[in-house]
């Protein structure tokens, strides 16, 4: 019996890797099977499971909260998601990191402290450096 | 025997550098282990999804998304992936020494550049010279989320699909192994770019090739999109990005603990030997004005 390779993959984890004699998925518009030597095809998924029958006839049901799948001849890949996110977040979201980079601009050179403690660590260690070389003209 | 009070302080300040250097190495060294997870756990999605956008810049589709046609590069767009603090050794510095050779390359040829820089060293970095920083995130800590990651990621997208910018690509550290970090730029959209980047490097094992699946058909192919190209595509892009986006941060935070530790190990040894010598040089003193004193006296006696 042919097989196809399936991949199904989240952010998170590998979660199937191997050869299926056909998958099945809930795509957005309906129920899929996914035989070996499929049309190109490319759907997102709805939350639902996701079946791997392997080429022994055993199936493998997985869970995934929705997601994109992509099928090739010879491949069908799962990117699951794991997360749902609203749109306005993204919006809000992108506003706070303009107004970041406005602000770094706004007050150059502030932000004192921290770096100023890296600075003065970083020229502990040029010291050090330069005992070193001593250390080495010494050993003469 | 003033000189040999002056060497002890020295002494005591290497010292305290060296306490410095031993508690930032191991802070890096216990952090090192979690940041290699998550930079493994995501290399996979990441893969596949290269794999997928490669199979989607080679469909002729008769749909035209923005993101699939390569315009004329009049402006391009940066997404910098940098470390929030320093004291990590050159990791920095290289990855913005690569980029500025870049940035200045597309301003000999009168290409504007834009950037949004991730991690507060690129932003301090890029406010100094002189391009467009749009956006910026700062602070995401060990455990980075998409979320946080989401603002600067739509700010490029948003860029480039209004056409502000015609190029967009994505600067990290690439985490090749405790020793080695690896600056690296890629191109992230527009796909046909991308994938053509794809395409050239080299296969790994797990993947012989990541564009087998497509190459042997040499006539013209599509999708069938369910429910259609649009939405699908468009989809598909945004997971793209955020994939990619959120995978180089974590591939950089595992390369900043590994390059901080070595960094900060090669400090606390030189430390060592910095003490070592200066406690010979001290010791010689102290032996010298002792010689001395004693010659002084007999000296004093023998005049006598």
């Amino acid at each position: 019996m042919s097989t196809i390779r399936c991949d199904i993959v989240s952010a998170e984890a590998e979660i199937f890797h191997g050869e299926a004699s056909m998958v099945v998925a809930t795509g957005i518009a309906g129920e899929l099977g996914i035989a070996p030597r499929h049309a190109p095809l490319i759907t997102l998924l709805k939350p639902g499971a996701v079946e791997v029958i392997d080429a022994q006839g055993e199936r493998h049901p997985y869970y995934v909260s929705g997601g994109i799948l992509e099928v090739q001849p010879t491949v069908v890949t799962v990117l699951a998601d794991t997360a749902l996110r609203a749109r306005d977040i993204d919006e809000a979201a992108a506003r706070r990191a303009k107004e970041e980079a406005e602000r770094m601009l706004a007050n150059r050179g502030d932000a004192k402290t921290v770096a100023e403690a890296q600075q003065q660590l970083a020229q502990a260690l040029a010291q050090l450096s330069a005992l070193e070389r001593l250390r080495k003209t010494l050993k003469h | 025997m003033a000189g040999a009070r002056e060497i002890r302080s020295k002494i005591k300040s290497v010292a305290n550098t060296r306490k410095v250097t031993r508690a930032l190495e191991m802070v890096s060294a216990s952090k090192i282990r979690r940041a290699q997870d998550l930079m493994r756990a995501s290399r996979p999605y990441a893969k596949h999804m290269r794999r997928v956008i490669a199979h989607i810049a080679q469909a002729t589709t008769d749909f035209r998304h923005p993101a699939l046609k390569e315009r004329e590069v009049k402006r391009v767009g940066y997404i910098i992936v940098s470390t929030d603090r320093g004291l990590c050794g050159g990791l920095n510095a290289n990855l913005f020494r690569k980029l500025l050779a870049d940035i200045r390359e597309w301003e000999h040829q009168g290409v504007e550049v834009d950037v949004v820089t991730i991690g507060q060293k690129a932003a301090a970095f890029f406010r100094r010279i002189k391009v467009n920083m749009t956006a910026s995130i700062s602070h995401l800590g060990d455990r980075p989320k998409i979320e946080k990651l989401a603002g600067v990621i739509k700010v490029m997208d948003d860029a480039y699909l209004q056409g502000k910018v015609d190029r967009v690509y994505l600067c990290f550290n690439d985490f090749v192994n405790t020793m080695t970090q690896k600056p690296r730029v890629e191109v992230l959209l527009p796909l046909p770019a991308a994938a053509k980047q794809i395409a050239e490097t080299p296969a790994d094992a797990e993947t012989p090739s990541v564009a087998t699946a497509v190459v042997q058909r040499a006539h013209d192919w599509d999708y069938i999109y369910e429910p259609e190209a649009e939405p699908v595509i468009s989809h598909v892009l945004q997971r793209y990005v955020e994939a990619l986006v959120y995978h180089a941060v974590l591939e950089n935070l595992a390369s900043e603990h590994a390059a901080r530790m070595v960094a900060m190990k090669a400090a606390s040894d030189n430390a060592t030997k910095a003490i070592d010598t200066l406690t010979l040089i001290y010791n010689k003193a102290r032996q010298a004005a002792i010689t001395q004193e004693i010659s002084e006296i007999v000296g004093g006696a023998a005049a006598v």
